[in-house]
């Protein structure tokens, strides 16, 4: 076979002419809108929630008729399929194509890992979804804020709430073996061990996992409760499983804060009444502005919204705020990230501020699924206020930890 | 004229980053370094005859290779590049002698089964390849004294690169190594028979196949500043494997253009296509419908018909 040349020219010829043609014609207004980029999922196992954060940012900028501090702005969405690289390039073309002034997402931890440097090298003011711990504690990224929460942030109240409130001794914890999944679980059992109780099995199941059945069936059955931290649809698999095998009833379950998302509560029947989850945000919030959003949410998707559709409308009214701070004067970066960060917003969530690490501070709300106008909703039962990534800890001690993984904290209570 | 279309080849790529933007700059160097990822499994697919399903392996270990002698050793690049390429050597020197027990399916099970070993523990070997999260914080290298951190710089570095490789590829195909390889896929008994080794040939092959796809590793690795398990997947190798396929394999050109296809739907499309993975299936439904050997010699018949009439 010998190197045809013709052809070769002619085929790359082609492909280059194709990109020319896209070339956008990049006009210089004088007062330009401001350009938001959303870093989303909407193809591949996590794109239910991408939807959502688009959807409820959609629905934000609408009731606004996409004015922010009185100036338009223009929304710009990148998918990543969850795919850190894909991430990182669809951040370029955010920043180098589209001009972007500020970015919300992305969504998972890989990916926020993925862009650090990136968003760093460009200055790029970003309010991340993604719940990776270390990007606001031990390597803080300045340009980098975190509207949600942290893996463990939602998790350390709920290890207090089962020994103070449910009176748990003996635990099992299951999670996806991400280190999200990694995180959520060293959180929930530090404080649970520290407090007294007892981590007796630890389980790390894989995130695409088709079968939970072999993980059921070594679930120890003489303890008082199981822990999940599952993201995305898992934690409803693992339940209708746990129904399935007849556990129901011997052994309780509590969730982290996408255990049993709204996303996913709207397919469940009677095997989820009664389990107890936390997390930053519920549907059934009782305060103005979170009635109007999960009724209008609710009206347009015709179901609840949960973690992820709050976290963009979340995002959005901290990013609003700062932009008010400013007078709408996003050009100036370094302004614009102090008044970000000094910003105390009333959101859908409740009241939030941000510590100096650029991670939220806010209420956690530990909740209970329950039956209510045909449909199941997670009845909020009770609140921690002001709850930080820290939780009791001072800043500077828990900083001197190695940061949560599956080793760290060592659990020293595992039966075999 | 073929002088000619060359020459306007030429200056189009050497004039490209001045006359574009910074976004479509990257976005060609990509298509550089996905080239020679493709170019480098054409050697297996389309000279050797050898369908392999686990070529992400020499582009991710190249690429891991790179990052963790950079990052945990604080090894320069000028010398943790020849290192990583050696080991992705080795390491297709082993691969090889495991996976050409076989040819045909069992090859492409076989390296399938090796490179998802591979993807397995920089999932699992959290200590050291930080598992999920990816390593982070890399540098690119000074290139002559030119900070590759600069996207035109980077451009023209891969350019460079993919120049040499594609060349380099071509001499083996020219050479009469190439034609014995070109043997071993069509008659390999008859190969055997006439004294050849036609296990030695296809080793050979593999090895500089997994030595160039260690390149494109380094590219990518340099060019991304991070690297993830993800670049070991299966999804990884299936899209070097469609690019041949789709651009036409046993072509030079052929993976070039599948390259291009593969990072303009991927990067480009995709903004502007939310189902821009149903597009890609479409795209491949029809190069298979109509032009079953492939874009290249698909367009290159069409020519042939009209130059006729």
């Amino acid at each position: 076979m010998t190197f045809d040349r013709r052809r070769f020219i002619q085929a790359t010829a082609v492909t280059a002419g194709a990109g020319a043609l896209g070339m956008p014609a990049i006009g210089n207004a004088q007062e330009q809108p401001i350009r938001i980029g959303l870093m989303t999922v909407k193809t591949g196992p996590l794109a239910s929630g991408g939807l959502d954060m688009e959807r409820a940012l959609v629905m934000y900028l609408r009731e606004r008729n996409n004015m922010l501090a009185g100036r338009k702005v223009e929304l710009f969405v990148a998918d990543s399929g969850g795919v850190p690289a894909q991430a990182r390039s669809k951040t370029q073309e955010l920043v180098e194509r589209d001009k972007i002034n500020v970015m919300i997402g992305p969504l998972a931890a890989g990916e926020a890992l993925a862009t650090d440097d990136y968003i760093r090298q460009q200055q790029l003011p970003t309010l991340s979804v993604a719940a990776a711990e270390d990007m606001t504690q031990r390597n803080p990224n300045p340009w980098f804020v975190r509207g949600t929460s942290t893996s463990s942030q939602c998790a350390h109240p709920l290890a207090d709430y089962c020994i103070k409130q449910l009176k748990y001794k003996r635990m099992a914890v299951i999670a996806d073996d991400i280190p999200y999944g990694h995180e959520m679980c060293a959180g929930f059992q530090r404080v649970f061990e520290e407090q007294g109780g007892k981590i007796v099995q630890k389980m790390f199941s894989p995130l695409t996992v088709p079968d939970y059945g072999t993980f059921l069936a070594q679930l120890k059955t003489n303890i008082d409760g199981v822990f999940l931290g599952f993201a995305g649809s898992n934690g409803f698999r693992y339940v209708r499983q746990f129904n399935e095998y007849g556990l129901r009833g011997k052994v309780a379950i509590v969730g982290g804060m996408t255990a049993l998302d709204e996303a996913v509560l709207r397919n469940m029947k009677i095997e989820a009444l009664g389990i107890i989850t936390t997390c930053w945000y519920s549907a059934k919030l009782d305060n103005p502005l979170n009635k109007k959003f999960a009724a209008a949410f609710q009206a347009e998707a015709k179901y609840d919204p949960g973690f992820y559709a709050a976290a963009t409308y979340v995002e959005a009214a901290v990013l609003e705020n700062a932009l008010k701070a400013v007078k709408g004067n996003i050009t100036d970066k370094a302004a614009f990230m102090k008044a970000l960060r000094a910003s105390k917003t009333d959101t859908v969530r409740g009241p939030v501020s941000f510590d100096s690490y650029g991670n939220i501070v806010g209420n956690v709300y530990i909740r209970k699924v329950e039956r209510e106008e045909g449909r199941l909703v997670n009845t909020v039962i009770q609140t921690y206020p002001n709850v930080s990534q820290f939780w009791t800890y001072k800043p500077e001690e828990f900083l001197k930890n190695p940061v949560y993984s599956r080793d760290w904290p060592p659990a020293k209570n595992l039966e075999s | 004229m073929r002088k000619l279309a060359w020459l306007l080849l030429i200056v189009a790529l050497l004039a490209w980053p001045f006359a574009v933007g910074e976004f479509y700059v990257n976005l060609v160097s990509q298509i550089f370094i996905a080239a020679i990822f493709a170019a480098s499994l054409n050697l297996l697919v389309g000279y050797a005859g050898l369908p392999s399903l686990g070529h992400a392996s020499f582009l991710g270990m190249a690429a891991y290779f790179s990052a963790l002698l950079t990052l945990r050793l604080g090894f320069d690049h000028t010398l943790a590049a020849p290192l990583a390429l050696a080991g992705t050597v080795v390491m297709a020197a082993l691969f090889g002698l495991i996976a050409l027990r076989a040819t045909g399916l069992g090859f492409l099970m076989l390296t399938l089964a090796l490179s998802q070993v591979l993807w397995g523990t920089a999932y699992r070997w959290v200590a050291l390849t930080e598992g999920d999260n990816g390593l982070r914080g890399l540098t690119r290298p000074h290139f002559l004294g030119i900070n590759l951190d600069d996207s035109t710089a980077f451009y023209f570095f891969a350019l460079l690169v993919m120049a040499f490789s594609l060349w380099m590829i071509a001499r083996l195909v020219a050479s009469p190594f190439g034609a014995a390889l070109a043997g071993t896929r069509e008659q390999a008994r008859r190969m055997s028979a006439l004294g050849h080794n036609v296990w030695l040939i296809r080793w050979i092959t593999f090895i500089y196949a997994g030595f160039w796809g260690g390149v494109s590793g380094l590219l990518f690795v340099y060019y991304h500043k991070y690297i993830h398990p993800a670049s070991l997947s299966l999804t990884s190798s299936a899209e070097a494997m469609l690019s041949v396929i789709a651009g036409g394999s046993g072509t030079l050109a052929g993976p070039v253009v599948g390259a291009a296809i593969i990072v303009l739907l991927k990067n480009y499309v995709s903004a502007y296509v939310e189902r821009w993975n149903m597009l890609l299936g479409f795209v491949f439904v029809a190069i298979v419908v109509f032009m079953p050997d492939g874009l290249v010699p698909g367009i290159k018949r069409l020519w042939a018909r009209w130059g006729q009439r």
